[in-house]
């Protein structure tokens, strides 16, 4: 049991995606204006991260090496897909509020990352724990900056008015602007008290975070940096 | 034509791709450390983004639509934006050597990074026709090179820069971005 447990450490603490390993970054920055999108978000593209890993660990066999990854990117685009009508059919405030980055979780690097590095090579049972570790990590990130937003921006806290109305909320915050301050902030005080993040690393060896394109194009170099 | 141009700016700079919607950060932050690589990558995205939005604009209107088969726009999109690239790629290898070895590496690269598949979307969303949907595709585009490229600008003087130890790296480009977002919030008071 204890393997599976380390599975979810290392996803949500040590190789967090977001904050340690820099993956994902187009979501966490266009969606985190409200601390609800944030875990909307965050959710649904843990809910695609586990069955991807599953599907994909369970047909690890059957897919050829060479074609490996157009397969997985049919995988994790339907999977993608049914999410995205369940969304529309059950929460379609949700579903208005994320609009164009629904589609987009198909591209999201942390999937294809973690398809290529963990899934095709383990038992369905870890893979879906890794799913789960690195799903919960990104979400955990994603409400963290969401929060601190809509806090700032918007005087809330998962909609709650927290703030007395007298004080001025920093507008800005809500705005595109904020998310790269709120998470350049996030960063800052990471490398402050000693935690580093591993992008460097990434950037030096040429796949300078380039998504998926990590696990594709810079295949061993990308494994070096989103895998154990 | 006023609301072809007017498709073009906004997609290059009130809407920029980069710094309001957020799509292709990756490279945005990974690539800007180099003023050469950002313009070879921003070349690179202008190319594929407006081929890309064309191919697609025309598998929406003309085999998706048609056959009812809406549902399916994201996984046909992904196949077809990465299968073009690769055709992309070995059509200049073969025919225009120069430009290749200008685009080089990126072109594998591009196929993943959301702004391609996110232009896509928003074209068929937004209802745009071909034509509509290649301007788009190019302001889009256009918008992501300014972007990288007054980055890596931005970088290259950084270098000489004191920066805080806790800021470098990554906190001081993100703070960079930012400001260059609050510039471009400008533009949102461009009116035609």
């Amino acid at each position: 049991m204890n393997k599976y447990l380390e599975r979810l450490y290392n996803g949500i603490v040590k190789e967090n995606p977001t904050l340690i390993l820099m993956l994902g970054m187009c979501p966490t920055l266009a969606v985190s204006t409200r601390a609800i999108n944030g875990i909307g978000m965050g959710l649904s593209t843990t809910a695609v991260l586990i069955l991807s890993n599953l599907v994909i660990s369970l047909l690890r066999k059957l897919i050829p090496d060479q074609v490996r990854l157009p397969a997985y990117i049919v995988v994790v685009a339907s999977l993608v897909t049914v999410t995205e009508l369940t969304m529309q059919a059950y929460l379609p405030a949700l579903y208005e509020a994320l609009g164009i980055y629904i589609p987009l979780i198909v591209v999201n690097c942390i999937i294809l990352g973690r398809a290529e590095a963990y899934a095709n090579k383990h038992s369905a049972g870890l893979s879906v724990m890794d799913g789960l570790g690195m799903g919960l990590g990104f979400t955990l990130a994603l409400t963290l900056v969401s929060v601190i937003r809509e806090l700032l921006g918007n005087g809330t806290f998962f909609g709650a008015q927290i703030l007395p109305e007298s004080v001025d909320a920093i507008a800005i915050f809500v705005q595109p602007p904020g998310a790269f301050l709120v998470l350049a902030a996030i960063i800052a005080v990471m490398n402050a008290i000693g935690i580093k993040s591993r992008q460097r690393k990434l950037v030096e060896s040429g796949c300078d975070g380039q998504c998926a394109a990590c696990a594709m194009s810079c295949d061993k170099k990308g494994k070096e940096g989103s895998a154990q | 034509m006023k609301s072809l141009i007017l498709i073009i700016v906004s997609g290059a700079l009130i809407n920029n791709v980069v710094l309001n919607q957020f799509l292709g950060i990756c490279s945005f932050l990974g690539v800007s450390k180099q003023m050469k690589a950002s313009v070879s990558l921003g070349g690179a995205v202008i190319f594929v983004i407006t081929i890309a939005s064309a191919v697609a604009s025309l598998l929406y209107d003309y085999v998706l639509a048609p056959l009812g088969l809406d549902f399916m726009k994201t996984i046909v999109f992904i196949l077809v934006i990465a299968a073009l690239v690769q055709v992309v790629e070995m059509f200049l290898k073969k025919k225009s050597p120069a430009v290749y070895k200008a685009l080089g590496i990126y072109l594998p690269l591009i196929t993943t990074n959301c702004a391609v598949l996110g232009v896509a979307l928003t074209n068929v969303q937004d209802g745009y026709n071909f034509l509509e949907s290649v301007l788009s595709g190019f302001g889009t585009a256009a918008g992501f090179t300014i972007a990288i490229v007054l980055l890596a600008s931005i970088r290259s003087r950084m270098r000489e820069e004191d920066i805080p130890a806790p800021l470098r790296g990554a906190p001081i480009v993100m703070i960079s971005a930012a400001l260059m977002s609050i510039a471009f919030l400008g533009f949102s008071g461009l009116s035609f």
